[in-house]
């Protein structure tokens, strides 16, 4: 599994998209350029430039026509894939943590923004018109969520828009009626105050992967909020995955970036953990990143996997034979029946 | 369960109860203190009764014993006189202060006037307030047994079917007692949150677990770790068991105040350092304010502020225990009595160190019972530094040996107090290079010859006997450069005795192995097997696995000494700070402890041979301990018969094993089944559901799949099918053709 390294942040990544199709990647660091990438090579398709800050958050809507970023410098911006073109700008108060690009049946895509400068931490849900002229944008949020609480870190569409799922600072994971907003549950998932990084849907979106500070991630259902597995690892997890086609988990973390130098580099963990999905049991690592890994990111067709690290790198790798040959014997056995 | 600081302090230590307050009895307790000028008086029974001739006389007489702990005169003395002109045998004393009264008290009461009559020394207001008509019940009153409880069988961790070790592991907050369970994870017995606030500590047999706490020490035990005794040391930060487990010390820096009412503690304790604790009936024994190590004379002037720790020192039989004041004396005392043996101390000038024999060592050709001390004093003026064994309870001197050009010595007995080996560092005449010899007593034969070895060229840093055996590990390193951040090359020499028939031969190296960086030796607690390793190094962390009794072939240069050394593995455990044996000599554990430093904490399992069975990451770990395990109560023989067998045994105790690890593999098979059949169904279900609202909401089933997505941009459903044109080229044939 020989990896593709991709180098062209200057600073540490924040998030790394595959489309739809998988045959793009699309990376974000805190270097304020947004970066297209063939997945196959390696090779670089271009930039999208315009954000003012460090750009916290990418997505692309499932049709590959429009690419969502939110940045520090307080906006969220709509670019169109193919040309590269800035086509919208959204204003907020404070920096945008998340947006996601919500699948087909509506265009919508909404950020998660910081709770900073007396404003509260919001989810705000946007109208994407994927019609003829895309600059054509509605100018409001469609709907508004206000996190009272503990603000919201990351969050996610459940299937059908149904939900909202989000995660919170203080370690619990919530879920709104993706029409209303309303707060329809609110689960102490991970412990308490220890900040959830990231949440990453499974396939069909029917449960999801929650990845926080206390070294664990968590298999929830997003119907009810059920905790169905639990992988414990050494160290605080930045990124979870869900792979399709084989059932794993890829787990992404290290030590905190600002404690790293302190120590010694041992103590990183800057390593990519596989944990077997129903099993819970760690089955690989894979090495290479010489900073936590921020964000992790499974290619959709399970074919690869994509890691961005705290140095700046971004690693693609192609999954080798083995990776699919591995069964446990109980699955094989299921699997002759 | 566990004690939290709030519980100790109301329910364990004041178990009174203070609700109902009598009011009569305080104002009797107000009438008492104003009564202020009897603080001076004591008074004084068990005189003779003499007559009134011979009353000066006898006062006379008494008042040398009273001026020995405070100032009084003849006319303080009042010795009434009854109408037959006969003194009544009491004497009423009026010293110059309440604290003379007080120290005539503690001092004289008990104290033999002449062989028929003994000084009883009473405050005249504890008479008054003990003596006082109706203070006292008249009749007397049988007091109250209470029923007997039956106690809990406090050893019976060793009843384990497995024979499984037991230990405690301290990390975080919290202290929990577990089962060894070899490669597999370990069985909990007890987990308890704040259960010590300082450290845990097993009693030497194992019987208790001491934690310790603010408020004093806590003994646990039993199958469920329940209270045991409470030792009420307030701020207690040392603990020290008696060998045999019957007597606790603790000291603390702070001298301990003592409030009226303190249910253990009495102003005998007042400003005291270190209690000396009877286990059984948790009462102190005496106490002490503790001595200060001071500089050694010549020292560089500046005085080292260190406790003496273990304060007291105690002989393998837990008769006497012994503490010395540096420079001057031993003080030896007798239990359970803790009297000073002979009423003094040992006066030794410039005594430096000593150790009890740390077993009842029979000499050859001495009969009457006694234990052995060893201890040196350095060179002083023009006279030699001396090494010597002492013989207790006669205090004779039973050996001595000068030594010259000495800087330190340290004494190391051998377990069984066969040898003591005297690791004398001793420098040049310039002072500048330093060389180690190591003078060996042969304890037991006659005339406790001493054997020199002086072929190390080093000093040795480390040092460490065999258990029950003759032979030893020393660790020399060369001149070590002050400051450097490199660690000193060290090199690891073994030592074995040379076959000589019955009794053991001189000692020989069996090997020296060069290059190391290692530091420490540990050996099983059995022998033969020992760990030498790198320990509190921040870049050598080896630990080498060592047989001394290797059962290949030997090298024909050591044919003649009584081991054959085999290196059997070499490990890595990063960081590693403490290396424990477990007691019965199979498990050895290595632990990088969060006291030490903050980096990959945790603990390794490893077999005697090295082979690591576990490794536990633990967060915020702090200490493990093996339960140690009280000695074995098969005789010789028996122990003989089960070494013969060992091999019937270890047959049956592999099938066990085997059977064991066949059943935990079925049991995982079991457990995975069960959970892929749950997540298979859970999956079904969620599919179900979602078809059903997906049904609900009038959405076309596959509306997520990706190829709908992939071709159907930026269009609504409402739009209809949109036609996918897609290009297939085939070869149908290929032709090649020469042409020309």
């Amino acid at each position: 599994m020989r990896p593709i390294l991709l180098s062209g942040h200057e600073r540490s990544l924040n998030q790394i998209k595959f489309n739809r199709d998988g045959d793009l990647i699309f990376s974000v660091a805190k270097d304020k350029i947004v970066c297209a990438w063939w997945s196959a090579n390696g090779e670089r398709l271009g930039t999208y430039n315009g954000h003012q800050g460090a750009i916290w958050t990418v997505d692309v809507s499932p049709n590959t026509q429009i690419l969502a970023t939110g940045s520090a410098d307080n906006t969220v911006r709509l670019w169109n894939v193919k040309t590269g073109e800035c086509i919208k700008v959204w204003d907020f108060p404070t920096a945008v943590k998340r947006v996601r690009v919500h699948p087909p049946m509506e265009a919508d895509c909404w950020p998660v923004t910081e709770k900073r400068m007396g404003f509260l931490g919001t989810i705000a849900v946007l109208d994407i018109n994927y019609g003829e002229n895309l600059t054509e944008q509605a100018e409001e949020p469609s709907l508004r969520i206000t996190c009272t609480e503990s603000k919201a870190t990351v969050a996610g569409w459940s299937y059908m828009g149904k939900y909202i799922i989000a995660g919170h600072e203080d370690g619990s994971v919530s879920q709104y009626d993706g029409k209303t907003g309303e707060q329809l549950e609110n689960v102490q998932a991970h412990e308490f105050d220890h900040q959830i990084n990231d949440i990453q849907f499974s396939a069909d979106r029917t449960y999801f992967i929650t990845a926080s500070k206390d070294k664990s991630a968590k298999l929830m259902s997003t119907r009810n909020l059920a905790i169905l597995k639990t992988y414990v690892a050494d160290t605080p997890l930045n990124s979870a995955t869900i792979t399709p086609k084989k059932d794993y988990v890829i787990l992404g973390g290290g030590q905190a970036a600002m404690d790293v130098t302190t120590t010694s580099a041992r103590q990183g963990k800057f390593e990519a953990r596989f944990y077997h999905k129903v099993f819970e049991d760690e089955i690989g690592r894979v090495r290479g990143h010489f900073g936590p890994l921020n964000t992790v990111h499974i290619h959709p067709a399970g074919t690869a996997y994509a890691s961005g690290g705290e140095d700046g790198y971004v690693r693609v790798h192609h999954f080798d034979k083995p990776y699919f040959d591995f069964m446990y014997e109980v699955e094989r056995e299921q699997l002759r029946k | 369960m566990a004690p939290s600081f709030d519980t100790l302090t109301e329910q364990d230590l004041h178990e009174e109860e203070e609700e109902e307050i009598d009011f009569s009895d305080l104002k009797e307790q107000y009438e008492v203190k104003l009564e202020e000028g009897l603080d001076t008086f004591v008074v004084i029974d068990g005189l003779p009764v003499v007559p009134e001739e011979s009353r000066q006389k006898l006062i006379k007489f008494l008042l040398r014993k009273l001026n020995t702990v405070g100032h009084t005169s003849e006319d303080a003395v009042f010795m009434p006189l009854n109408d037959k002109n006969m003194s009544e045998g009491f004497a009423f004393v009026e010293y110059e202060t309440p604290e003379q009264a007080i120290a005539a008290v503690k001092q004289l009461h008990g104290v033999p006037l002449d062989k028929k009559h003994t000084l009883a020394v009473n405050k005249l207001m504890d008479i008054d307030r003990y003596g006082r008509e109706g203070r006292i019940d008249e009749e007397y009153k049988p007091p109250t047994i209470e029923p007997f409880k039956e106690k809990e069988h406090l050893r019976s961790w060793l009843g384990d079917a497995n024979a499984r070790d037991q230990f405690a592991l301290y990390r975080g907050d919290k202290v929990g007692v577990f089962w060894n369970n070899k490669s597999n994870p370990p069985e909990n017995v007890v987990d308890r949150a704040h259960w010590t606030q300082l450290f845990v500590q097993w009693s030497p047999k194992g019987t208790y677990l001491a934690s310790v706490h603010p408020q004093g020490v806590q003994l646990w035990g039993g199958p469920a770790f329940s209270k045991q005794k409470q030792f009420p040391h307030p701020f207690v930060q040392l603990v020290e068991f008696s060998p045999g487990e019957s007597y606790l010390t603790t000291w603390s820096a702070r001298p301990i105040q003592v409030e009226e009412g303190h249910p253990v503690l009495t102003y005998e304790e007042d400003g005291k350092n270190i209690i000396i604790w009877d286990i059984v009936t948790g009462k102190p024994l005496r106490s002490f304010v503790s001595h200060d190590l001071t500089a050694g004379p010549g020292g560089d002037g500046e005085p080292k502020k260190k406790v003496q720790w273990p304060a007291f020192k105690w002989s393998a039989d837990e008769k006497y225990v012994a503490r010395m004041q540096q420079h001057q004396s031993i003080s030896i005392y007798e239990l359970p009595r803790m009297n000073l043996l002979g009423k003094t101390s040992v006066k030794i000038d410039g005594v430096m160190d000593f150790e009890w024999s740390p077993a009842t060592v029979v000499r050859e050709g001495v009969k009457q019972y006694e234990q052995l001390l060893c201890f040196w004093t350095p060179e002083i003026g023009s006279n030699p530094a001396r090494v010597a064994l002492m013989s207790v309870p006669s205090k004779e001197i039973v050996r001595t040996r000068n030594l010259f050009n000495v800087s330190d010595v340290k004494l190391h007995w051998q377990s069984q107090g066969t040898y003591v080996c005297v690791k004398v560092d001793r420098h040049s005449k310039s002072k500048k290079s330093m060389a180690t010899n190591l003078e060996i007593f042969r304890v037991r034969e006659k005339g406790v010859p001493v054997e020199v070895v002086d072929s190390l060229k080093d000093t040795v840093i480390n040092f460490a006997w065999e258990p029950n055996g003759g032979r030893f590990v020393a660790i020399t390193t060369g001149e070590a450069p002050s400051g450097a951040a490199v660690l000193p090359k060290t090199s690891v020499s073994f030592f074995a005795p040379e076959k000589k028939g019955v009794s053991a031969g001189n000692f020989k190296v069996v090997r020296t192995i060069e290059k190391k960086t290692s530091n420490a030796i540990y050996w099983s607690p059995k022998g033969r097997f020992v760990v030498v390793a790198t320990v509190h190094s921040q870049t050598n962390f080896d630990i080498d696995f060592w047989d001394m009794d290797f059962e290949g072939e030997k090298p024909e240069g050591e044919k003649d000494l009584a081991a054959n050394l085999q290196l059997m593995k070499t490990v890595e455990h990063y960081g590693v700070t403490d290396i424990d044996w477990d007691p019965t000599g199979r498990y050895v554990v290595s632990s990088a402890s969060v006291w030490t430093h903050s980096m990959e904490n945790g603990y390794n399992i490893h077999t005697f041979a090295g082979q690591t069975l576990a490794e536990h990451p633990t967060d915020k770990f702090k200490q493990f301990i093996w339960r140690p395990r009280p000695p074995t109560l098969l005789s010789k023989e028996e122990q003989k018969q089960v070494r013969k067998n060992l091999r019937e045994y270890s047959k049956e105790f592999d099938e066990e094993d085997k059977y064991a690890v066949d059943i935990a593999n079925t049991a995982v098979v079991e457990t995975r089944k069960r959970v892929l059949n749950e997540w298979a169904a859970w999956i079904r279900r969620e599919k179900e559901m979602l078809a059903e609202e997906k049904d609900a909401y009038g959405v076309p089933e596959d509306v997520d799949s990706s190829k709908q997505a992939k071709d159907a941009p930026a269009v609504s459903e409402d739009q209809g099918e949109t036609v996918v044109e897609e290009i297939v080229e085939e070869i149908i044939e290929e032709n090649e053709e020469v042409i020309g």
